[in-house]
């Protein structure tokens, strides 16, 4: 086992690693460098070209690229992404400052949808209405097609505009982490339900289902006690699928919300060509990826004792 | 009631006042070409009498990650920056003049190659050391040392060549070149005070707002995305002469909120959760016309929204196809189907708040026949698409830009298309657009530049920065003209200049103005007194709340 994980993360460094480098070279291949658009400000370009040039060299942007990325890789091993150009705070400090805001937002997030899309799920299957069962099963494409903004914006306007419960905007107290979560938790929560329905009707109609249902076990002994552990297999492997759509989730989220959090992080950065805060944000995006997919197998053996994490991937 | 009360009127300032302000250069500045023209409101009715305390919630749309008024550039991060700081002078709003604030006298020699400012006694940073004249040396060299990072203070500083401290409470600035516009650049918040501890601060620190300011409100917190609370400074007592409150702030608190949806902008002001802003969409500007909400507009000074033609390209080196281009344009279009009721076209170069303004619409007509001659007679004719051609060149160009309302440009792509001429847009991010500056191949750039003095022409025009976004071409005898007006300290004689130079930059098309920024401030019927100053930036110093 120890030696599955070792290798597991050997594998994720290099993971890291690739994201670093991939995004390292992109964003300096995108047009437009931070330094300029900061001293554009929003309006026509004032500043003399002399100054302009002199800041790049100060921020060392004027050296050749592979020198660049070698200085910038060297520090980055030592968790130190740089300062972020438009401010001098360091990428890390930057980052870390708002982390805790995404993870409220995602735990929240991730809690309402897991809560939402079983319910779904297990309400589908155990209807015997045909209504409510069809009601049901057709909420969680609906749930998919819609726009996470769009969906932001209607909450914004009855919960908020018109019957002020919860706030609009901003990171105080639980009240301001309701429509956020909700908005986040909609479309992962059709995701959840899409495939637990899916995988617990399979499930159902397996022949082991038909013996316990012989032996006189209730409907809520066969869903709970049975069914849903073997239909949770699928659900689980795109467990790290669903945690990366929160990610990209919170950008619309906190946007629409005004949070501060990462999502928005990341999109001041970006569009400021902050590189050393995107990339804070591209390795830590990799680093959530990873260890979440880590620990996606290790939970395997405990859902179903007949998958070896260790030995199946070692094969 | 107008609940945006002006900033005091020179009218009714105490005359007390031991401040002799340089005469001879006070009459130079005082102005009237846009005399009852500024819109900065009416005085209060005698009944509001300001009450004191409470908090003002006002939303942000954007957030650069600094609130340090030497490097501000954008107009959110002014806003709060504003309010940190006091400057030596300040800027009539309704008149252009400039008139006291740190500085009780201020004089310039008769080539404005050096001005001497003598401050006014205790005043104070928030950290307790006085405000005296060396302060404002270590200052003014802390913000040419940020170099380009100041955007804007590097451009008012570029020529000092020495800055000198005869005793405490006298500066001289002088300058290696004419500079006229340096008192009213004194007069902003780029070249406000901060204590001179904060010289010594990191970059991030002087970013979060950890410096002491000089100014009626100190920055309690600073929460990046997220909010800036400023509170009242205690014992401030320093007023800018255009300011009615003359001790401390009446609001204990300003909260700036950063709101990046439009939307949820508009719904947070209707339902209460923030109480004024200036980032209304022109579309929903009027639902806060009466319904307990009132909104102001004020133009922004200095050079109004304009085509830059790149004249390094040889299609628009031609005279005559810009003359074209610009004849072709319908301004009055522009303004009354987009924008809202209070938005202006373009009068000139300079829009109609700026001192020394003078409108110059007829040189700016509507005139499509006119614009299809110039172009017959320069030998473009019309190809089979309805674009003109020359020699198997269509008379093609493009566009980068960032800046909304972005169907201002497509309803000039239409206006042109017109007249055969295409004009390609490529609307986009910040980045790209100065991307697109830098490698100086555009064809057009866009933009505005917010300056309450007329020098901001030679900021723009002059061809002698090669600056991406510029007019890239070769040196003419408008720049001069632009050299001359900034050496002008006489009033009649830089009012001449400034015209000369205008109308040069319109016919030659050196300049394609569109329309005038403005600023709109929309605040629910208990904010009073939220007004603009000169530059049309923010104060909140006279501001209150009615319960």
């Amino acid at each position: 086992m120890i030696r599955f994980i070792g290798r597991r993360l050997l594998q994720g460094a290099f993971v890291l690693w690739a994201a670093y480098t991939v995004s390292f070279f992109i964003l300096y291949l995108l047009p437009g460098d931070a330094v300029s658009i900061m001293a554009s400000g929003d309006e026509q370009n004032a500043v003399d070209p002399a100054l302009v040039a002199r800041l790049r060299s100060e921020y060392g942007l004027d050296r050749p690229l592979p020198e660049q990325y070698l200085i910038a890789l060297v520090k980055a091993l030592q968790l130190d992404f740089g300062i972020s150009i438009k401010n001098g705070v360091s990428a890390t400090a930057a980052v870390a400052e708002v982390l805790p805001e995404t993870i409220k937002l995602a735990a929240a997030g991730f809690a309402l949808a897991v809560i939402l899309g079983s319910a779904l799920a297990i309400g589908a299957a155990f209807s015997r209405n045909r209504w409510l069962r069809q009601a049901f099963a057709a909420l969680p494409p609906l749930g998919i097609a819609v726009p996470t903004f769009w969906i932001g914006l209607l909450l914004l306007q009855f919960f908020s505009f018109r019957f002020r419960l919860f706030p609009a905007i901003g990171n105080d107290g639980v009240a301001s982490l309701v429509l956020p979560a909700l908005t986040l938790a909609i479309p992962t929560a059709a995701v959840i339900a899409q495939l637990l329905s899916r995988s617990l009707h399979r499930t159902l109609g397996e022949p082991y289902i038909e013996q316990i249902r012989a032996k006189g076990a209730s409907d809520a002994l066969i869903h709970f006690g049975h069914a849903l552990r073997n239909a949770a297999i699928p659900t689980l492997t795109m467990l790290g699928i669903l945690v990366g759509n929160l990610l990209a989730g919170a950008v619309v989220s906190e946007t629409v919300f005004s949070r501060a959090g990462i999502g928005r992080l990341t999109v001041t950065a970006v569009n400021s060509r902050d590189i050393p805060v995107v990339q804070t944000l591209v390795v830590l995006a990799a680093a959530i990826f990873v260890l979440t997919s880590l620990l996606v197998d290790l939970i395997y053996p405990l859902v179903d004792p007949r998958i070896n994490t260790a030995r199946r991937v070692s094969v | 009631m107008n609940p945006f009360n002006p900033a005091g009127t020179t009218a009714n300032r105490p005359t007390s006042r031991p401040a002799v302000v340089g005469g001879l250069l006070a009459a130079a500045l005082l102005l009237s070409a846009c005399g009852g023209t500024a819109g900065a409101g009416t005085e209060p009715a005698a009944d509001a009498t300001p009450v004191s305390g409470g908090n003002l919630n006002f939303a942000l749309s954007v957030d650069r990650g600094c609130i340090d008024p030497q490097q501000a550039g954008n107009n959110d991060a002014i806003a709060v920056a504003r309010q940190t700081v006091a400057s030596l002078t300040s800027q009539d709003p309704k008149t252009g003049e400039i008139v006291p604030w740190l500085a009780e006298k201020f004089e310039a020699n008769a080539d404005a190659t050096s001005f001497t400012f003598t401050l006014r006694d205790g005043a104070t940073f928030a950290d307790g050391a006085a405000i005296d004249a060396a302060s404002v040396k270590t200052n003014f060299e802390a913000i040419k040392a940020l170099g380009a990072k100041a955007t804007l203070g590097s451009t008012y500083l570029s020529d000092v060549s020495a800055i000198t401290v005869p005793d405490a409470k006298t500066v001289v600035v002088d300058f290696s070149k004419p500079n006229a516009q340096f008192l009213q650049a004194t007069s902003t918040f780029t070249l406000g005070l901060l204590s001179p501890a904060a010289a010594a601060l990191s970059e991030a620190d002087r970013c979060a707002g950890k410096f002491s300011g000089s100014g009626p409100f100190s920055v309690r917190s600073y929460t990046v995305d997220k909010e800036a609370v400023l509170e009242r400074r205690p014992g401030y007592s320093w007023p800018a002469a255009t300011n009615t409150n003359k001790g401390e702030a009446y609001l204990d608190t300003v909260t700036f909120k950063i709101i990046p949806e439009a939307g949820n902008r508009t719904g947070s002001l209707q339902s209460g959760q923030i109480d004024a802003t200036a980032a209304i969409s022109a579309a929903d500007v009027a639902l806060f016309n009466g319904n307990g909400f009132s909104t102001e507009t004020r133009a922004n000074p200095g050079v109004v929204y304009n085509l830059y033609p790149n004249e390094s390209s040889p299609k628009l080196k031609d005279t005559a196809v810009r003359q074209a281009i610009s004849k072709a344009i319908n301004r009055e279009e522009i303004t009354s189907t987009l924008l809202t009721d209070a938005d202006q076209p373009a009068k000139g170069v300079l829009s109609h708040t700026t001192p020394y303004f003078t409108d110059l619409s007829p040189l700016l007509a509507h005139d499509p026949d006119g614009a299809r001659k110039l172009l017959d007679a320069a030998g473009w004719k019309e190809g089979p698409d309805g674009v003109r051609e020359k020699e198997g060149e269509k008379l093609s160009f493009q566009v980068t830009y960032w800046q909304s309302p972005k169907e201002v440009l497509e309803l000039v792509q239409q206006q042109l298309k017109a007249v055969g001429v295409d004009l390609q847009l490529k609307f986009t991010t910040i980045a790209d657009v100065t991307a697109a500056q830098a490698d100086k191949t555009y064809d057009f750039s866009y933009g505005n530049l917010t300056r309450s003095d007329p020098d901001v022409l030679r900021t723009v025009f002059s061809s002698a920065t090669a600056r991406g976004g510029s007019n890239l071409r070769e040196q003419l005898p408008v720049d001069d003209t632009l050299g001359e007006q900034a050496a002008a300290l006489d009033q009649a004689a830089r009012q001449k200049l400034v015209d000369q130079a205008q109308e040069t930059l319109i016919k030659d098309a050196h300049s394609i103005p569109l329309y005038e920024l403005s600023t709109t401030i929309s605040a629910s019927e208990k904010v009073h007194g939220l007004t603009f100053e000169a530059s049309s930036r923010l104060d909140f110093y006279d501001t209150w709340l009615s319960n």
